[in-house]
């Protein structure tokens, strides 16, 4: 847990980034025209650590996420203040050298990942077509992309199928893949089981935790579901209306919230004792 | 499931086929009249939705009988059909599309209750004011569109909505599902409180057992169209008697470290309702098959006085037979002992 | 205390909203004003005409061909008639025919698209085979062919093009109400106990028929020009009618050395046409609540 502890402290990361977080988010301000949708101070995440950025629909959550891989002009906002990946500021990047960094560096997994995958591709041709873009040779990819399915406890063969062919859960962990394959270091986990059954939620919660594990990997994790959250991350900012009302280590904050806010949202979660 | 009173609405060994797929194989359920709750807990493909559907006759039956009151509801038609679609309503998932994107509130609810000659379609405003308002809408919501509404506003409309014809029973399937946390907390306490007040005898459809355990006295788990195991909710909550419901207990995110218990891991994939496994369509997944699972279909049986459950092994399970779990304990878990914070 | 039957304020504030969408709506405005002028022109064309006998059978040997001068603003046609008074006229004719095919057209294709999408199976089937079959044939040429039976006049060619037209809305009707039968608020009318009538014409009907308005209003000028073909093939309007297709017809060999004869009534379709669009376009927006309150 000592990345947990690291990535916790003030992020004035330097070039190269060994000691900072990976991930360091600083005066984040999106707009549409005047309407500003996030203010957030201060969010970083470090080397081999789970954060959760929980809230619910509205909060700025997906914004934020869109603003970090860099697309946010796609719906039309505009961004202020600093994001960086291992101390390199992405704000000032141009569109080629994000798109670059996406999917290579940072990846991000979506709610619905059906719609993540084009119904008429196999959903190994996604796979290698990823990794051909980000600069793998034929042979390389098939390799890359089949080691990638087994790090997800997927069978190889499961690239020939078609997304209609495969379970929710199944795409999911394809997606997850598909990031593994491309060696990110930070994965954008946007509410990625919100709309998978609860066995199927909890094996892609357990590959999450593996892979942070195994392959060092940082997670942003977005959820509006605060167990969900409790299970899975080391720290936990919670976000309402744009801004952070709140962030620490899970355990502490979840136990005992400073924010009526954050007391609210764990009161709302149905909870499986006999009393609550 | 033993109900003191007979019961208001009988399910009894329900089918419903589409093509090849059996959505529902051969299903029994009782709802006692109101205020009662039986939840309907299943994953995604195990028949719990055509269930709720098939109440309100949305959903083809194969074979099997569905009666209200000792009436079956196939043979229903013209005044005795209407007066079963006022009697048994249904609230859905997706509050966005179950309401008419281009009717305003008001009309929506004035509709259904001129539908049932309980108001004059144009001259519904006080009933549709106070239905609003017992829902914890305000009146004014009545000239609103659905999409100037919140999800859970929608959801609270929809609800209003069946209640407009006085029903006895609901089917709420999925009601929170779509909703933030808190807006699912304030439908759940909605629901809890309508229930006392109307007397209102409810199927709630749910992938959630916290939902239950707190809306249900009976529980119903379903896997693969069937029921695998059903009985009072607390008692199948604390001890299941069916592997499977032990594994979605398990599965179930916790927010306090010390509620949370291992994972029992299932082997493998949901199997494809088309082609339901021989014997248990349980026992390719079971932690605990033995042989006699792979050719033998279990029967739906006592399990404990109350309970019934489709297991060859359901008195062992209830017993507290030991089931292998997943030993890595998630990253929430290592700082804290049961001593910690 | 809400009341459906409007009170004075419900009035002043509806009227207000009107105002609302209205001044947010510029294409609605636009389209809709222009729509207007041209209704005016049409009732109002033997004030505005300054020569009114011109729309008919006059002939003036000595005036062929004239441009565009003080005395005829829009020059002389190929007999010497005053292009400006035939091109008012015109609007009594063109727009009145593209108004009675469309207007058949929806009748018909509108209630077998819904019945079609609403109620499926073996009556969708029907429906749709029908409406195959008509389509198979090119438009132009089953307009052709029922023109050539029917007797020439602008009665047979507004028939003959209605014919050829309703297939399309019945196929676009039919998909948007299938789609609209499938969605959860109408099983939930259903399962209300609402009577099929009211969901088809209170929920079906409401949103499955946006885009149709749209279709209907660009193809205002796709009418016109089909009437215009059939007439310029002696089967629909025949000289004298001063109808905007056959004018331009008629005048295409001389539009090298007299612009003026075709290119007037040319632009009086266009502009037709083009303001029938922003008509739609607006409509759709006014008809979708969505739409009009995310402005």
């Amino acid at each position: 847990m000592s990345a947990a502890g690291t990535a916790g402290g003030p992020g004035r990361a330097a070039a190269g980034g060994g000691a900072g977080p990976r991930l360091q988010i600083t005066g984040l301000g999106i707009s549409f025209g005047s309407r500003p949708v996030v203010a957030l101070d201060e969010l970083s995440v470090g080397a081999a650590e789970i954060v959760g950025l929980a809230g619910e629909s509205g909060s700025g959550k997906s914004m934020t996420t869109l603003a970090v891989l860099g697309l946010a002009h796609t719906v039309g906002a505009s961004v202020t203040g600093s994001i960086r990946l291992d101390g390199q500021e992405l704000t000032v990047l141009s569109q080629s050298q994000l798109r670059e960094l996406r999917g290579r560096r940072i990846a991000a997994v979506f709610q619905n990942p059906a719609a993540a995958f084009s119904p008429v591709y196999r959903v190994g041709h996604v796979v290698r077509r990823a990794l051909r873009c980000h600069g793998a040779s034929g042979s390389e990819a098939d390799d890359r992309a089949a080691a990638a399915m087994r790090s997800v406890l997927l069978p190889p063969d499961l690239l020939r199928r078609y997304p209609s062919q495969l379970s929710g859960g199944q795409l999911q962990r394809v997606a997850i893949a598909l990031a593994l394959a491309l060696q990110a270091e930070v994965l954008l986990a946007d509410e990625p089981t919100s709309a998978l059954d609860v066995t199927v939620q909890a094996e892609v919660l357990e590959l999450l935790r593996g892979l942070r594990e195994s392959a060092g990997l940082s997670i942003l994790f977005i959820s509006h579901d605060l167990a969900v959250v409790a299970e899975l991350c080391d720290r936990v900012a919670v976000m309402r209306d744009g801004a952070i009302v709140e962030q620490g280590p899970a355990a502490r904050l979840l136990s005992t919230p400073a924010a009526e806010y954050t007391a609210e949202l764990l009161a709302a979660v149905p909870g499986l004792e006999a009393e609550a | 499931m033993a109900a003191a009173a007979p019961p208001l609405l009988r399910v009894e060994d329900l089918v419903v086929r589409y093509g090849p797929v059996t959505a529902v194989g051969g299903v029994s359920l009782e709802l006692a009249p109101g205020p009662f709750g039986l939840g309907l807990v299943g994953e995604s493909g195990s028949g719990k939705t055509t269930i709720g559907r098939a109440l309100v006759r949305l959903a083809p039956v194969t074979s099997g009988r569905i009666t209200f009151e000792g009436a079956d509801i196939a043979t229903l038609r013209g005044a005795g059909l209407q007066a079963y679609r006022r009697a048994v309503q249904i609230v859905f998932q997706d509050h966005e599309g179950s309401l008419d994107p281009r009717m305003k509130v008001g009309t929506t609810i004035a509709e259904s209750l001129a539908a049932h000659q309980l108001a004059p379609l144009h001259q519904a405003g006080e009933q549709v004011a106070a239905l609003l308002a017992e829902t914890g809408l305000d009146p004014a919501f009545a000239a609103r569109y659905p999409h100037q509404l919140s999800g859970g506003q929608r959801q609270r409309v929809a609800i209003a909505r069946a209640l407009s014809v006085r029903p006895r029973l609901l089917v709420l399937d999925e009601p929170t599902s779509a909703l933030d946390v808190r807006a699912q907390a304030r439908v759940l306490e909605l629901i809890g409180g309508l229930r006392a007040e109307r007397a209102l005898s409810y199927l709630l459809i749910t992938h959630n057992f916290g939902i239950v355990r707190q809306l249900c006295e009976q529980t119903a788990v379903l896997y693969l169209g069937r029921v695998a195991e059903c009985g009072p909710t607390a008692q199948l909550l604390a001890a299941p008697a069916h592997p499977y419901t032990a594994a979605l207990r398990s599965a179930v995110p916790q927010v306090a470290a010390q509620a949370r218990t291992q994972r029992i891991a299932l082997a493998g994939d949901p199997p494809d309702a088309a082609h339901p496994p021989a014997g248990c369509v349980f026992h390719p997944r079971c932690p605990v098959a033995v042989p006699r699972c792979r050719t033998e279909v279990p029967a739906l049986r006592p399990a404990a006085p109350g309970r019934l459950a489709a297991c060859h092994r359901a008195g062992e399970v209830l017993a507290g037979l030991d089931m292998p779990r997943l030993t890595a304990p998630g990253p929430g878990m290592l700082p804290r002992g049961p001593a910690g914070t | 205390m809400i009341q459906t039957a409007a009170s004075p304020a419900d009035r002043a504030t509806l009227s207000a909203s009107v105002r609302d969408r209205l001044s947010g709506n510029p294409l609605l405005v636009i389209g809709g004003s222009v729509v207007a002028v041209i209704i005016i022109v049409a009732v109002a064309a033997p004030l505005l005409a300054p020569f009114p006998a011109d729309a008919g059978a006059a002939t003036h040997p000595f005036t062929v061909l004239r441009p565009p001068s003080a005395q005829h603003w829009l020059g002389t046609d190929q007999v010497g008639r005053d292009v400006l008074s035939r091109v008012l006229y015109g609007a009594r004719v063109s727009p009145l025919i593209a108004l009675f095919v469309l207007l058949i057209a929806g009748a018909v294709g509108i209630p077998l698209g819904i019945a079609a999408g609403y109620f499926g199976g073996w009556l969708d089937d029907l429906i749709m085979r029908i409406t195959d079959i008509f389509l198979a044939f090119p438009a132009l040429l089953l307009a052709l062919a029922l023109a050539a039976v029917l007797p020439a006049s602008l009665t047979s060619v507004t028939i003959a093009i209605a014919a050829t037209w309703w297939p399309w809305y019945t196929r676009l009707i039919r998909g948007q109400a299938a789609s609209v039968a499938g969605r959860p608020f109408v099983e939930n009318c259903r399962a209300l106990g609402i009577s099929r009538r009211r969901i088809i014409f209170r929920h079906i009907l409401p949103n499955a028929i946006t885009p149709l308005i749209v279709q209907v209003s660009l193809d205002v000028g796709g009418v016109i020009l089909t009437a215009s073909a059939l007439s310029f093939l002696g089967l629909g309007a025949q000289d004298p009618t001063p109808d905007w297709g056959l004018m331009v017809s008629e005048g295409q060999s001389y539009f090298t050395t007299d612009w003026w004869v075709v290119t007037f009534p040319g632009l009086a379709i266009l502009i037709t046409a083009f303001a029938f669009n922003l008509l739609g376009d607006g409509l759709r927006d006014l008809l979708d609540p969505r739409r009009t309150f995310l402005r």
